[in-house]
C-alpha cells in the first residue's frame, strides 16, 4: 500500500523519530513480567533432566508433597497433554522417556522460591541411561534410535510439513527447479564443500517467565514474556480443549525474544501447577542456566552445497542439501526447515536448483526461531562458498555474485518473478563495496599492516529474506478517538524492541495530519482485549500492521468525515482535514472538531448523532501459496528485503587473533519509517551475527550433555567486541505494497555477516574456515593447515574440494592457480 | 538482622534474610524494581546500582553487607519528574530497544561520567563492557553517552542511498 502522500507532506515517516516506550524504560518504570505481583502467587521450579536420553525407571515426590510450604507437584504421570506448533510432540513434562538434557522431568509451586528448591531436591528420580541419537548426518542409518518412536501417531500441519515416522526426520523439505542434473552436464566446473553451525542460544536480556493462573470453571489468565500472545492462547487451547474465549493471555513489556519468545514455552506449566494450588497464581522465572537447555535454543545445520557452474560465472546448477539438528522437539525448526529450504541459495539465480532440507530430531535441546529463521545458519555456508567457488573461476568474488544476483526478470527458487519493486541486492553490494574501498587495501590500511603486522582482509557478501508465514497471516488494528481529540490504540503485534510500534505511530500521525503525541499504542498486550495478530516473528510486522495501521487511520477519518458532513450539512468529497478539525475546504470557518465528534457530535439544544469513533483497519497477505510438497513451487513471499555486508578484517598469522575494523551494512527496505530504528535493528542485528560469528556456540561431551550452559563458558559480544567503524545504509525502492512502499528489516542485519567474516579472514590469510564459530583457535588451527602460505592455501582447496565429475580435469587444475588469487590482498 | 540504608537518598530500615542479595532486597522488599536481573551470576550486569559511589552487580552482595551504604537506582536517575541529561541523550540517540538492561546501562555510564565528565570512546567502552545488551550492539549507547558529555560532534545518522 504504497501511500500517495507526497513526500513533503510528510511529517514524521522517514524521519527520525524518538520512541514512544522510551521514557518509562529510561526511569524503569516500565513493568516487565517479572515486575508484576499477584496475591497469593507462588514460586514454581522446574527439575531437569541430567541425560541426553534416559528412561525414568521410578520417581518419587512424597517427600516433596510434604514439605510445608509446597502446594504442587507434577511429574509428567500427570499430565496427558502434548503441545507443538506445527507437529504435536512434547509433552509439558517428560513422560518415561528423557529426550534431551535439561528436560523438564518434575515441577513444583511453594510459598518461596527457596521452599520449591528445596523441594526440588526432594524429588527421588532412578534413570536408566539410553544411548542418545547425537548426529543428524546419521539420519539415514537404519540403526539408529529413534528420538520419536511414536512419530507417525503425531498431528501435524499435513500441508505444509512431511515427517517421516519409523525415522528420526519430523519434516523432509523438498525443492526442485529446473533440471539439475542436466545442469551439472553443462557446468565447466562442480563444487562441493560442506559447511557447519553449532546451536546457538538467543540470550534476550530477560530471560523466559509466566505467571499462570488457572480458576475454577477452566478460566485461564495467563501474564507471560511471550512474543506471541495469541500463538499463546491457541496452542494452549488447542492442548487442553479449553475454548480460546476461556484464556486471557497478557504480554506486558518484553525485554527482548528474538524468536526464542516466539511459541509457547513454560505457560501451560504454570497453568498446571496453578489449577492443583487451588487456582493461586504460579510464577515460573527461568533461570539463565535454563534459558540455554530447558528452553530452546536455535538449531544447528550441516549443509552440503554443489555448485555447477560456467567458466564465465554462471552457476547452472546447485544442489543443496541441509541437515537439519532440531534436537528432541519439533518446535520452529520444521518451519525453519521449510523458510531456509526455499531461500537454501541466497540471492541468487539459480536456474536448476534442488533442495533436500531435513529436520533431523537428536538427542539435544530443541531448536527454535531465531532472528533470521535459519537463514543466519545457511549464509555462513551459502557466502562461504561463493567465495570458494569465484576464487576457483578467478573471478573476484563480489563480481561473482553479481553475476549471479537475484534481479527483475530472475526467478526465484520457488518460481516467483523478481520485479523492480521487489528491490536490488545489487545496489545493496555496490554500496557496501564503496563504504569499504572494496578490492584494495588503502594506504592508510597498508601503513596499518606494516604497524602492527597483522593481514588486512575484505569481503562482501549479500543476503536476502522473506517473512516465514502462513499464507493467510493476518492482523487489525482499531484506534479509538478519545474526548479530547487524541487516539488510542488497540493490535496484538507486539514490541519487543525493534521499535514497531513507535513506527506504526509515526504512520498514523502522518495519515491523519495529527502530532505524535496524540496517538498512544499501549505496549501491553492482552488477547481478551485486543484483537487478532498471527505472530510477532519473521519481519513482517512493519509491512502488515503498517497497512492495518494506515487502514485504521484513513477508517476513522472517514467516519470523521460522515460525522462531519452531516452535522455541516455537507458532501464528503467537499471536506478536509488537519490536526484539529474537519472543515469545508472552500469555507473552512464551517467546521466541527475531533473533540466535538469523538464519543458522539451534539447539536446545541442538545440532540445528538453517530456515537463514540473507532477507526479499524484489517490488513492480509495477498496471493501467497502453500509450496507444493514435491516440487516447492509456489508464491511464499509477503516481501523480499534485500541487503548486503562489506567486512574488513585484521588477523595476526601467529595467533589466529583477529580485530574487525569496519562492517558497512547496506538493505533495500523500500521506505525508510524511521532513521533511529532502522540504524538500530541494522546494528543490533549484525552485532548478534557477529557474535554467532566470533565466539557463541553450545559445546556438549559424548553424552549429549550441555557443558557451556552460562555467560561465563557462552560469552556474548560486550562494547568491546564491536567493530571500530560502523556504517549503516539504506537503500529504497519502494514495496508496492508495503506501508508508504516499506518493508521489514528486522532479522536482516543479522544474516550473512559470518560469512563475511569468515571470507575476509581467507582473503586476508588463506586460512580456511567451514565451522561456525570463527574463535580465534579456530583461525589458529586453520592458519596451521597451510602448508606454506597464500600460495599453498590456494592449490590445497581446488585439490581437496573441486570434484572433477565430469569436466576435463586439466582445465580446472590450471585455473586455481592463478584464479583463487584474494582480491582484497591485491596490492595496487 | 536489621540494616540501614539510603537508596536514592531516602533512608530505609528493614529486617533483611542474610541469604537475600542486594538485588532481591531493593526489588522485593523495597518495590523498586526498575533494577533487573538478566543472570544472577555477575555476568550480565542487568542489575547495575551504585553503591557509596562504585558500580556493583547488586546480584552478588548481600543485602546485609548494604547496611549503612549509600545507594543510587535508576528511579533516583529523574528528578522531579524531569529525565536528566544522561537519559535524554539515551532517548534522542536510539540507546534504548529492549529496555531491560537500560537501567543497568544508565547506572554505569552514570558512574563514568561522575568520575569522568569528558569520557574516550574506548573509555565509554570500557565502562560498559560489564553491561550486556543483545538488542542495540551498543553503538547508539556509546553515541548517547558521548552526546550526554557534550562530545558528540553531529548525530550519527543513517545514511540513505
Amino acid at each position: 500500500m504504497l501511500d500517495n502522500t507526497p513526500k513533503k507532506d510528510l511529517k514524521y515517516v522517514g524521519k527520525d523519530v524518538e520512541r514512544i516506550d522510551v521514557v518509562e524504560k529510561l526511569t524503569g518504570q516500565a513493568l516487565y513480567t517479572a515486575d508484576l505481583e499477584f496475591a497469593g502467587m507462588l514460586h514454581g521450579k522446574v527439575l531437569r533432566s541430567p541425560h541426553a536420553k534416559a528412561r525414568i525407571k521410578k520417581i518419587d515426590v512424597s517427600k516433596a508433597k510434604k514439605l510445608v510450604g509446597v502446594h504442587a507437584v507434577l511429574t509428567g504421570n500427570d499430565l496427558d497433554y502434548r503441545v507443538g506448533l506445527y507437529l504435536v510432540d512434547k509433552y509439558i513434562l517428560a513422560r518415561d522417556t528423557i529426550r534431551h538434557f535439561g528436560e523438564a522431568v518434575a515441577a513444583v509451586a511453594a510459598e518461596t522460591p527457596a521452599i520449591a528448591q528445596q523441594a526440588l531436591d526432594l524429588i527421588e528420580i532412578e534413570y536408566e541411561v539410553l544411548t542418545p541419537f547425537l548426529d543428524p548426518k546419521q539420519v539415514f542409518d537404519k540403526k539408529a534410535p529413534l528420538v520419536h518412536p511414536d512419530l507417525g501417531s503425531y498431528s501435524y500441519v499435513e500441508a505444509v510439513f512431511t515427517p517421516v515416522p519409523g525415522t528420526n526426520i519430523a519434516n523432509h523439505t523438498k525443492l526442485r527447479k529446473g533440471n539439475v542434473e542436466k545442469g551439472f552436464k553443462e557446468a565447466d566446473y562442480v563444487i562441493e564443500r560442506e559447511y557447519t553451525n553449532p546451536n546457538v542460544q538467543h540470550v534476550p536480556m530477560e530471560t523466559h517467565i509466566a505467571v499462570g493462573k488457572w480458576d475454577t470453571g477452566d478460566r485461564i489468565t495467563i501474564h507471560t514474556s511471550a512474543q506471541s500472545p495469541f500463538t499463546v492462547r491457541n496452542l494452549f487451547a488447542h492442548s487442553f480443549k479449553i475454548p480460546h474465549c476461556n484464556i486471557r493471555v497478557i504480554t506486558p513489556y518484553l525485554g527482548g525474544g528474538f524468536g526464542g519468545k516466539a511459541g509457547i514455552h513454560l505457560e501451560p506449566l504454570c497453568c498446571c501447577l496453578s489449577k492443583l494450588s487451588g487456582g493461586r497464581p504460579v510464577r515460573i522465572q527461568a533461570t539463565r542456566e535454563e534459558e540455554f537447555s530447558l528452553l530452546p535454543c536455535r538449531s544447528g545445520l550441516i549443509y552440503n552445497i554443489k555448485t555447477g557452474v560456467k567458466k564465465n560465472g554462471k552457476i547452472v546448477a546447485q544442489k543443496m542439501t541441509m541437515y537439519w539438528d532440531a534436537g528432541a522437539y519439533a518446535d520452529y525448526a520444521v518451519n525453519v526447515t521449510r523458510a531456509s529450504g526455499f531461500s537454501a541459495s541466497g540471492p541468487y539465480e539459480i536456474e536448476n536448483a534442488w533442495v533436500d532440507a531435513y529436520t533431523v530430531y537428536t538427542n539435544k535441546p530443541f531448536g527454535t526461531a531465531y532472528r533470521g529463521f535459519g537463514h543466519v545458519e545457511f549464509s555462513w555456508g551459502m557466502e562461504r562458498h561463493m567465495n570458494y567457488v569465484a576464487d576457483t573461476l578467478g573471478i573476484d568474488p563480489l563480481e561473482f555474485r553479481k553475476i549471479n544476483a537475484l534481479r527483475p526478470g530472475s526467478k526465484t527458487m520457488t518460481g516467483e518473478e523478481v520485479v523492480t519493486n521487489t528491490g536490488s541486492v545489487t545496489k545493496c553490494m555496490d554500496a557496501v563495496a564503496k563504504s569499504i574501498n572494496y578490492g584494495k587495501l588503502t594506504a592508510a590500511e597498508l601503513a596499518r599492516e606494516k604497524k602492527t603486522g597483522m593481514k588486512i582482509g575484505k569481503s562482501v557478501v549479500a543476503l536476502q529474506k522473506a517473512p516465514a508465514m502462513p499464507p493467510f497471516t493476518g492482523t487489525v488494528m482499531i484506534l479509538k478517538l478519545n474526548e479530547d481529540g487524541s487516539v488510542t490504540g488497540s493490535h496484538s503485534l507486539t514490541d519487543y524492541g525493534m521499535g514497531t510500534y513507535t513506527s506504526l505511530a509515526q504512520m498514523i500521525a502522518d495519515v491523519l495530519r495529527w502530532p505524535i503525541e496524540r496517538i498512544r499504542l499501549p505496549i501491553e498486550n492482552d488477547t481478551d482485549r485486543d484483537p487478532y495478530d498471527w505472530q510477532t516473528v519473521a519481519s513482517k510486522g512493519l509491512l502488515l500492521s503498517g497497512n492495518a495501521a494506515i487502514l485504521a487511520a484513513k477508517d476513522l477519518l472517514d467516519k470523521c468525515y460522515d460525522v462531519a458532513a452531516q452535522a455541516l450539512r455537507a458532501q464528503k468529497c467537499d471536506l478536509d482535514h488537519d490536526a484539529e478539525k474537519v472543515f469545508v475546504r472552500h469555507h473552512p470557518k464551517s467546521h466541527v472538531t475531533y473533540k466535538q465528534m469523538a464519543v458522539g457530535y451534539a447539536y446545541p439544544n442538545g440532540n445528538a448523532i453517530c456515537g463514540p469513533i473507532i477507526g479499524i483497519g484489517r490488513y492480509i497477505a495477498q496471493g501467497l501459496t502453500n509450496l507444493d510438497k514435491e516440487t516447492g513451487q509456489g508464491n511464499p513471499a509477503l516481501d523480499w528485503t534485500f541487503g548486503a555486508h562489506g567486512l574488513i578484517v585484521e588477523v595476526c598469522e601467529k595467533t589466529g587473533a583477529f580485530n574487525i575494523i569496519k562492517v558497512a551494512s547496506a538493505y533495500d527496505i523500500g521506505q525508510v519509517i524511521n532513521e533511529g530504528s532502522v540504524r538500530g535493528q541494522a546494528i543490533g542485528g549484525m552485532i548478534q551475527g557477529l557474535g554467532t560469528a566470533m565466539c557463541e556456540g553450545y559445546i556438549y561431551n559424548d553424552k549429549g550433555q550441555l557443558l557451556n550452559p552460562s555467560f561465563t563458558d557462552n560469552k556474548i559480544p560486550t562494547s568491546l567486541d564491536i567493530p571500530e567503524e560502523i556504517d549503516c545504509i539504506a537503500i529504497e525502492t519502494p514495496q508496492i505494497d508495503g506501508p508508504f512502499g516499506a518493508r521489514g528489516v528486522g532479522e536482516h542485519s543479522m544474516i550473512a555477516v559470518c560469512g563475511a567474516l569468515g571470507n575476509a579472514i581467507e582473503k586476508a590469510t588463506g586460512a580456511v574456515l567451514t565451522h561456525m564459530p570463527i574463535r580465534q583457535e579456530n583461525v589458529w588451527k586453520a592458519l596451521q593447515s597451510r602448508s606454506g602460505k597464500k600460495a599453498t592455501a590456494k592449490a590445497t582447496k581446488p585439490a581437496k574440494a573441486v570434484k572433477a565429475e565430469k569436466p576435463a580435469k586439466s582445465v580446472k587444475a590450471e585455473k586455481p592457480a592463478k584464479a583463487t588469487k584474494p582480491a582484497g590482498r591485491a596490492k595496487k | 538482622m536489621k540494616i540501614t540504608l539510603t537508596v536514592n537518598g531516602k533512608k530505609y530500615q528493614r529486617d533483611a534474610s542474610e541469604t537475600k542479595n542486594l538485588l532481591h532486597f531493593l526489588r522485593e522488599d523495597l518495590g523498586l524494581t526498575g533494577t533487573k536481573e538478566g543472570c544472577g551470576a555477575g555476568e550480565c550486569g542487568a542489575c547495575t546500582v551504585i553503591m557509596n559511589g562504585k558500580t556493583v552487580n547488586s546480584c552478588l552482595i548481600l543485602a546485609v553487607e548494604a547496611d549503612g551504604t549509600d545507594i543510587k537506582t535508576i528511579e533516583g536517575e529523574a528528578k522531579n519528574g524531569k529525565l536528566s541529561k544522561l537519559q535524554v541523550a539515551f532517548k534522542k540517540n536510539h540507546a534504548v530497544q529492549c529496555g531491560f538492561c537500560t537501567p543497568g546501562m544508565i547506572m554505569s555510564t552514570r558512574a563514568l561520567l561522575e568520575a569522568n565528565p569528558k569520557p574516550t570512546v574506548e573509555q565509554i567502552k570500557q565502562a560498559i563492557e560489564g553491561n550486556f545488551c543483545r538488542c542495540t550492539g551498543y553503538q547508539q549507547i556509546i553515541e548517547a553517552v558521548q552526546d550526554a558529555s557534550g562530545q558528540l560532534k553531529k548525530k550519527e545518522g543513517l545514511k540513505r542511498a
